[in-house]
Parts: structure tokens; C-alpha cells; sequence
């Protein structure tokens, strides 16, 4: 079993990090199509995404059942799953791996909640290093302004409704992902997460992150012609 | 006997949990720890209408009983699909939903805690799926340090007429058939459950384990716990 750092594999990870509606799973989607047309491996993995665990992390929201704690441990027991069942093996076998959200989010919702800043990083040392992990900065007027309109309905953990904040649904949510914001801007220097200015139009902001991970696809395979392309 | 409020204090392992105010809990938290087979539920079983018979207030738990994760834990050790990392960390995540959510409130309320297994089993269970130790040991820092751990320590051949007992036989789990260890699942329940009680004699001095011999026979091994619990009891 190796710990954050320790791994060395042939493939490479690219991950995205930023608040709700910093624009960040639009770029990854993007990067996605692209590294496929040029003809790598690329495997998709999604924050909280694990059949495994599902229905106990279910179970726990919809029962509004969830401590700081038990939110912190059923969020990594989701990604231990996906590390070692949709992550490692795919880079073992020199594929590209995308993540929507990764350890950062946790580090700073579990914060945000009251869990002690040390031990979630520690919980968190299975983790395999990205080779790099985009921060899409916005202010947060933009992104609350691109969530608040655009969806109806959020839900009582993702407002953040669990702390207390405002017994107003959107209230709680501003203070929650401001908060969460703050947490973000800390770790920039901590983890040396690469800063993308998300104000920016979003063809800009691609053609520098395509511009940032083409420097690292350096002798990673690419597959073998005919073998496993998809349909276009 | 009392239970009574001039509290020892508890303490936590580690980082412990944010919120909870160490002074308020008064009861007593004791644990009852081993390997697959030992005889541990029999012991709690006994001991818990004993001690309620002696007019203290009794909590039992176990590993996976927990409302949130005890039914995706055995779902998903149902499909033998389970990593080592995944599955610690949701062992992890059903011991700290007991311990906040029913532990802890019962210490508070004045109760014995009596608990079949508590961090030393999954502790062992991560360390022999090749887990670092400080890696676990953190994680379980939000644990409360017991008032008692009684280690019911067997030898693997007194293992076996328990684990024949039981209708399933050489269980997946309990023979570490994860870890490919053996040709079958006994020669693995006999390589897994050695490298456990390797991992739990490793543990005795760092813990303070009282260590009980677990090949005696039930009421012997039950009255030596009366004994030992009672003295735990009027001490305090």
C-alpha cells in the first residue's frame, strides 16, 4: 500500500479543483476531448462517484445523518475505491486519468466543517500526487452567480446547511462556498496547485491548460492505431 | 458498585473528535478484542446481563452495526471487490459514526460501553493488507482511549473447531482470501489469522492489552473477566 508521493507510474493525472461554478469540469471536458483526438489513453474519474459506496453516502445525506467526521471518512473511504479499482490501474498501464475534484475539495470542505486541518490530511496520504492540479480562481460573485442561476433546488450538504451558517438555503450556501474559497487560496502555495485565472473567456483559459499539460505527455504512449478508438 | 462522577477522564489517541467535551463522559468504555473464532460475542453476551444485573446501564457494539455504513459494509464485502485502502477507510467510517453517534452519548449518560472489537482489530487488519501503521494510527486518532482492552488471544489451531462451528465454514474474509495468501481457504485462514495474531502480540505493551487465554474453557475465561471487570469497577 503506498502513500501520497511514493507512487511512480507511467501514466499521468490531471485534476481540477475550484468552487461550484468556477467553470472547472467545462475545461476538463474539453481537455478530455482533446488528448483523445490526439490519440492517448484517457480514463475519466468523477468526485464521489464510487457504485461501492453510493448508497451509504445516500443513506447518510438524505437522513441528514452525517457528522464532520463521518462526512470526511464515507468522502475518502469513495475515493480509496476509486484510486485502487479506476485510478492506479489505468496509470499503471500508461493511461492519461482525469479527475473531476480530488483531494483538495476534501481538505477544504472537511476544513470549512470543523475537522482538524492535519488529520484530514493524513486520512488522505493513499492518494496518488497529480502530475497537475488545476485551480480555477473566480471571485465568488461570478460562480454564485453562474450556480444560483442557472439551477433550481440545492441540496442541504452541498449549501453547506449542515454548519449552521443561515437558515437560508442560498444565505448558507454563499457563506459556505466563500469559506471554502478561503481554503482554496490557502492551499494554492501548500500543494503548488496551478492557478487558472476562471474569469477569462474559456477558450483562452483551455489553450493554456492544453499548453501546460502537452509539456508533461512527454513518452506517454499513445494507443496502438485502430485499437480501442471510439466513435467520434 | 458506582459509576459515579469523580471521573478518571478520558482521553483521545490522536486528534480526537472536535465538540466533545472529555469531562462530560462518565461512564466506562471497555473493549473486548481478538481474532476471528476467539469467543468475544459469547463473553459480551454474558457479560452485559451480568453487569445489568449489578444495576449498571450497558451499551453493546460491534464492528458494521453502524446506521450509516453497517449495510454497504457488508454489501460490498458481499462482492470480494473491496481494496485494502477502501475498505479500512469504511471500517473507519462505521466505527466513527458508533463511536459519535452511540459511544460517546452513552459515555456521557453514565453507561458501560461494552464493545466487541474496537480500533485494534481494523488497526491489525490494515497493517497485515500492508497499510503504513502511522497512516492508520492517524486516522484512528479520533478514538477515546478505553479503561480496559481484554485481548482474548488463540493460537490458530484453536481456531479452527470455531470456525467449523458456523455454517459458512472457512469464511472469504476471515481466512484474508484478498490477499492470496494460500491455494485454498484453509491454508490461507492459517497464514492470515498467524500474521493477525503476530500483528495483535505486537500490540500488547503499546496498548496495554491484559492478555487472556483464549484456549480456556468459556466460564473460566468469563469469571477471570468478571473478576477483572469488577475490579475496574470498584477502583473508580
Amino acid at each position: 500500500m503506498q502513500m501520497y508521493g511514493d507512487h511512480s507510474l507511467p501514466g499521468r493525472l490531471f485534476i481540477v479543483e475550484g468552487i461550484d461554478g468556477s467553470g472547472k469540469s467545462t475545461q476538463l471536458s474539453l481537455l478530455q476531448q482533446w488528448l483523445k483526438r490526439e490519440g492517448y489513453m484517457v480514463f475519466f474519474s468523477e468526485w464521489n462517484s464510487s457504485p461501492l459506496i453510493k448508497d451509504t453516502t445516500r443513506r447518510g445525506k438524505i437522513k441528514h445523518m452525517l457528522t464532520p467526521t463521518t462526512f470526511s471518512l464515507i468522502h475518502a473511504t469513495d475515493l480509496a475505491d476509486r484510486i485502487e479499482r479506476h485510478i492506479i490501474p489505468p496509470l499503471k498501464a500508461g493511461a492519461i486519468v482525469l479527475a473531476d475534484r480530488y483531494i483538495y475539495t476534501a481538505f477544504a470542505r472537511d476544513v470549512v466543517r470543523g475537522v482538524s486541518p492535519p488529520w484530514v490530511r493524513d486520512l488522505y496520504r493513499f492518494a496518488v500526487r497529480p502530475t497537475i492540479a488545476f485551480y480555477f480562481r473566480v471571485p465568488l460573485e461570478i460562480s454564485l452567480r453562474r450556480i444560483l442561476g442557472a439551477r433550481a433546488g440545492l441540496k442541504y450538504y452541498e449549501a453547506g446547511m449542515d454548519l449552521d451558517l443561515s437558515e437560508d438555503i442560498e444565505d448558507s450556501f454563499r457563506l459556505f462556498q466563500s469559506r471554502i474559497r478561503d481554503q482554496y487560496e490557502r492551499m494554492v502555495e501548500e500543494f503548488g496547485l496551478t492557478v487558472i485565472d476562471a474569469t477569462r473567456p474559456i477558450e483562452e483559459q483551455q489553450y493554456e491548460v492544453r499548453a501546460l499539460v502537452e509539456r508533461e505527455l512527454r513518452d506517454v504512449p499513445k494507443r496502438p492505431n485502430g485499437f480501442g478508438r471510439e466513435e467520434d | 458498585m458506582s459509576t459515579g462522577s469523580d471521573r478518571h477522564g478520558f482521553e483521545f489517541y490522536g486528534e480526537g473528535l472536535r465538540g466533545v467535551d472529555l469531562n462530560e463522559l462518565r461512564g466506562r468504555l471497555i473493549v473486548i478484542e481478538g481474532t476471528d473464532g476467539v469467543g468475544r460475542s459469547t463473553q459480551v453476551a454474558m457479560l452485559k446481563p451480568w453487569l445489568e444485573q449489578n444495576g449498571h446501564a450497558v451499551l453493546d457494539t460491534g464492528m458494521t452495526r453502524s446506521a450509516l455504513a453497517g449495510k454497504g459494509i457488508k454489501q460490498a464485502k458481499e462482492g470480494h471487490t473491496l481494496g485494502p485502502i477502501t475498505l479500512t477507510l469504511f471500517y473507519a467510517t462505521d466505527f466513527a459514526d458508533r463511536l459519535e453517534n452511540e459511544m460517546i452519548p452513552a459515555l456521557r449518560a453514565g453507561f458501560i460501553v461494552l464493545t466487541d472489537r474496537y480500533i485494534y482489530s481494523l488497526i491489525a487488519r490494515a497493517i497485515v493488507r500492508g497499510a503504513d501503521p502511522e497512516w492508520i494510527k492517524s486516522a484512528y486518532g479520533l478514538a477515546l482511549k478505553p479503561d480496559a482492552i481484554f485481548y482474548l488471544r488463540a493460537r490458530v489451531p484453536d481456531l479452527i473447531p470455531r470456525v467449523l462451528r458456523q455454517p459458512v465454514g472457512f469464511d472469504y474474509w476471515e481466512s484474508g482470501m484478498d490477499l492470496h495468501l494460500g491455494q485454498d481457504r484453509f491454508d490461507s485462514f492459517l497464514e492470515y489469522q498467524t500474521r493477525m495474531i503476530a500483528v495483535f502480540d505486537s500490540m500488547v505493551e503499546q496498548y496495554g492489552f491484559e492478555v487472556i487465554d483464549a484456549s480456556n474453557p468459556i466460564d473460566w475465561i468469563y469469571r477471570d473477566l468478571q473478576r477483572r471487570i469488577g475490579r475496574l469497577l470498584r477502583e473508580s
